[in-house]
């Protein structure tokens, strides 16, 4: 088989073309951390048989179903606890959690907390396309305040749920966000997240055409795209303040936190090594 | 082997760490907590980890993901914590991941009673999930069988692939016993399956043997697909009711063939006798002290303890009752276990005997409502 293009090697190729809408962000999501991914492993800084992903439900959590990685589509909001466990386990495992803001910050809220909290040695990627994608366009915590969305059909009343201001104050030791309509800079920051220790957090701005962008008026989805592409504020050194987003404001992208706190994996072990060599009774 | 008067919380801890318990996720409740602190000393000492989770939801997501990176795996809990556990036992039971959850009963519903026993959850164990498929249920009696079992409840895991519910209640685990503890070398330990194909060759639900597939493990470098969706032997997507429909009976036959091979049972009396009582877990003391007391006026009574209540398996069980005009079925509860073997004991008359008792239902009160029967 001729090789079609340079990531194949790292996709389930017989599963492409994926579920996604025609114009949706994730694809773009994909392609850039498989491009992040490849970049550990051609400098050698990881291996491929240990990488892993793992995802809840929907739109974004089915990312885990074409990589051609060890891969876990579990349920929804849960793939945390499920990542975490095969890490304590396998400790040479680089897991990479990718879900929705619903699956991630709504359901799976409280799992996010405590693993950040444990400085888990996650990558988390959780994709803001600001709206419930896979069942039919309902209001996500991260839905920007005043816009329609299917059960909130005279707007949101909501405030936006800023989870760059979450995972910097339980101390990720990385929290950066990136957007689809800047790919560049998203494979920065997802690859430097590949190289951490600790809890890395990234925050995708990306676009759902289909039940977000249609909803609110944008035909295509590059109105859309182009649209939020307009919103996107790329700042060399935001302070955490400057996360706070509304649809007005716009979005403002960059590195929040960068810091190297030891992981929970490292400590536990230390802990496991103490015990065992009769440190601990 | 090791001899030690324990609680059959205790020989719960015991046993898994015999059966090669690696990975303990859990969220405290009473009464099932002292598992989890006994092995959070215990444990650390043989290689494992024992980590407290934010719920029962991320305990049993966490157990579901240690399994995938081939560590033996457990949590325990009680009636609140293992309603919360409900959608990962079924995640579980479709990605055929094998582990193993202590039900420690206790008064419910709701906060019910914390600390005292009650048996109304025996349905729950295996028909609370959704999906509609059944997981093996052992019940333990006494610290004893809580040991035994334990170490069951992993082989049937290891060998299914699938959750395995290890139902005690809270009297037993808080009752000391004289435990005999077979160690390793002493006892049949079980392994899963692992792949024998290279991993290009490797479908992980392809089944290999009796309906069962082989696990590769996280960093195998496998690739493995772990599926919450209904998928084919890839572990690809594919809803269609031809892979439905064949995924839905293996999963299915492979737990309900497997009943004559998991029936675990004591019978005391049953040959010949006009009565026969059927109970299970701490009411089966009570249940067989009742029977004594009316074989002594003269009455043939026998009684049946069932340690395995799922798979439900039929013929043994009318086969070791088919003497019996009468079967009793005592339990804690309102009568649940009862619309079981009355399904399944058509040509007898099945009485239930349903006894609410925040300990051990008294052998004497189980004589007068059996009475009124003879
Ligand atoms: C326990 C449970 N509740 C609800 C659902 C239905 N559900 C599937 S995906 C989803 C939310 C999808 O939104 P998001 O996580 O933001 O992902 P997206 O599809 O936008 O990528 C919901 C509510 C479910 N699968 N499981
Ligand atoms: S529904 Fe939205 S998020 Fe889901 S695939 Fe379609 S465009 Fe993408």
């Amino acid at each position: 088989m001729a090789v079609a293009h340079p990531l194949d090697k790292y996709l389930r190729t017989d599963r492409i073309p994926t579920m996604w809408c025609p114009g949706c962000g994730l694809g773009i999501v994909m392609g850039t951390l498989l491009r992040a991914v490849d970049r550990r492993i051609k400098e050698g800084s990881l291996k491929r048989e240990n990488v892993g992903f793992a995802g809840g439900i929907g739109c974004t959590a089915r990312m885990t179903l074409y990589p051609l990685f060890d891969s876990a589509h579990v349920i929804h909001g849960r793939a945390i606890p499920f990542a975490l466990a095969v890490k304590i386990v396998k400790p040479e495992m680089k897991m990479i959690v990718v879900g929705g803001d619903g699956d991630l910050a709504a359901i799976g809220g409280n799992h996010i907390l405590h693993a950040i909290r444990r400085n888990a040695d996650l990558l988390v990627v959780m994709v803001n396309n600001m709206i419930y994608g896979m069942t039919g366009g309902q209001v996500a915590p991260t839905t920007p305040r005043g816009l329609y969305t299917t059960t909130t059909p005279y707007g949101n009343p909501e405030r936006e749920m800023n989870m760059i201001k979450l995972t910097a104050a339980l101390g990720a030791n990385y929290v950066a966000r990136g957007s689809i309509t800047h790919p560049q800079l998203l494979e920065q920051y997802l690859y430097k997240a590949l190289g951490k220790r600790g809890l890395a957090f990234v925050e995708v701005i990306s676009t759902c055409p289909e039940l977000f962008g249609r909803h609110i008026g944008f035909r295509s989805p590059v109105d859309l795209y182009m649209e939020i592409r307009k919103r996107i504020v790329i700042k060399a050194k935001p302070s955490i303040e400057e996360s706070d987003y509304s649809w007005e404001k716009g979005f403002v992208i960059g590195e929040f936190v960068d810091r190297d706190e030891p992981g929970f994996t490292d400590t536990i072990y230390e802990y496991l090594n103490k015990i065992r060599g009769g440190g601990v009774q | 082997m090791r001899v030690d008067y324990i609680t059959g919380n205790t020989a719960i801890a015991e046993a898994a760490i015999v059966a090669g318990l690696k990975f303990y996720a859990g969220y405290p409740i009473t009464p099932s907590s002292d598992i989890f602190e006994y092995l959070a000393r215990e444990l650390p000492k043989h290689g494992g980890h024992v980590i407290q989770f934010e719920d029962e939801i991320a305990s049993i997501n966490a157990v579901i993901g240690a399994s995938w990176a081939c560590a033996k795996a457990m949590t325990a809990t009680s009636g609140p914590g293992f309603s919360l556990m409900l959608e990962a036992i079924s995640l579980a039971v479709i990605t055929e991941t094998p582990l193993v959850i202590a039900y420690v009963m206790r008064t419910g519903p709701s906060t019910g009673v914390p600390t005292r026993a009650g048996q109304y959850d025996v349905l729950q164990a295996t028909y609370g999930f959704h999906g509609g498929l059944v997981i093996p249920v052992l019940a333990a009696s006494t610290p004893q069988e809580a040991y035994d079992l334990t170490v069951k409840a992993f082989n049937v895991s290891e060998m299914l692939r699938t959750p395995v519910v290890l139902l005690t209640d809270a009297t037993i685990a808080h009752t000391y016993g004289k435990v005999i503890m077979r160690e390793r070398g002493e006892l049949e330990i079980i392994e899963r399956i692992r792949p024998l194909t290279p991993p290009d060759k490797y479908k992980p639900y392809e089944p290999v043997k009796e309906h069962v597939p082989a696990m590769a493990c996280f960093g195998d470098g496998y690739n493995v697909l772990v599926e919450s969706l209904t998928h084919d032997e890839r572990g690809y997507y594919a809803p269609r009711t031809d892979v439905q429909r064949k995924l839905m009976w293996r999963l299915y036959r492979k737990i309900v063939d497997s009943a004559p091979k998991l029936f675990d049972y004591s019978a005391i009396g049953l040959e010949g006798c006009d009565y026969a009582f059927i109970s299970y877990g701490s009411t089966a003391l009570s249940a067989q002290v009742a029977a004594k007391m009316l074989r002594e006026k003269g009455y043939r009574v026998g009684t049946l303890k069932l340690r395995t209540l799922y798979p439900i398996y039929e013929d043994g069980i009318r086969k070791l009752v088919s003497s019996a005009k009468k079967v009793f079925v005592i339990e804690n509860n309102v009568g649940l276990y009862y619309r079981e073997l009355r399904a399944i004991l058509r040509d007898k008359e099945v009485v239930s005997v349903p006894i609410i008792d925040l300990d051990l239902p008294q052998p004497q009160e189980i004589v007068e409502v059996v009475k009124q029967w003879l």
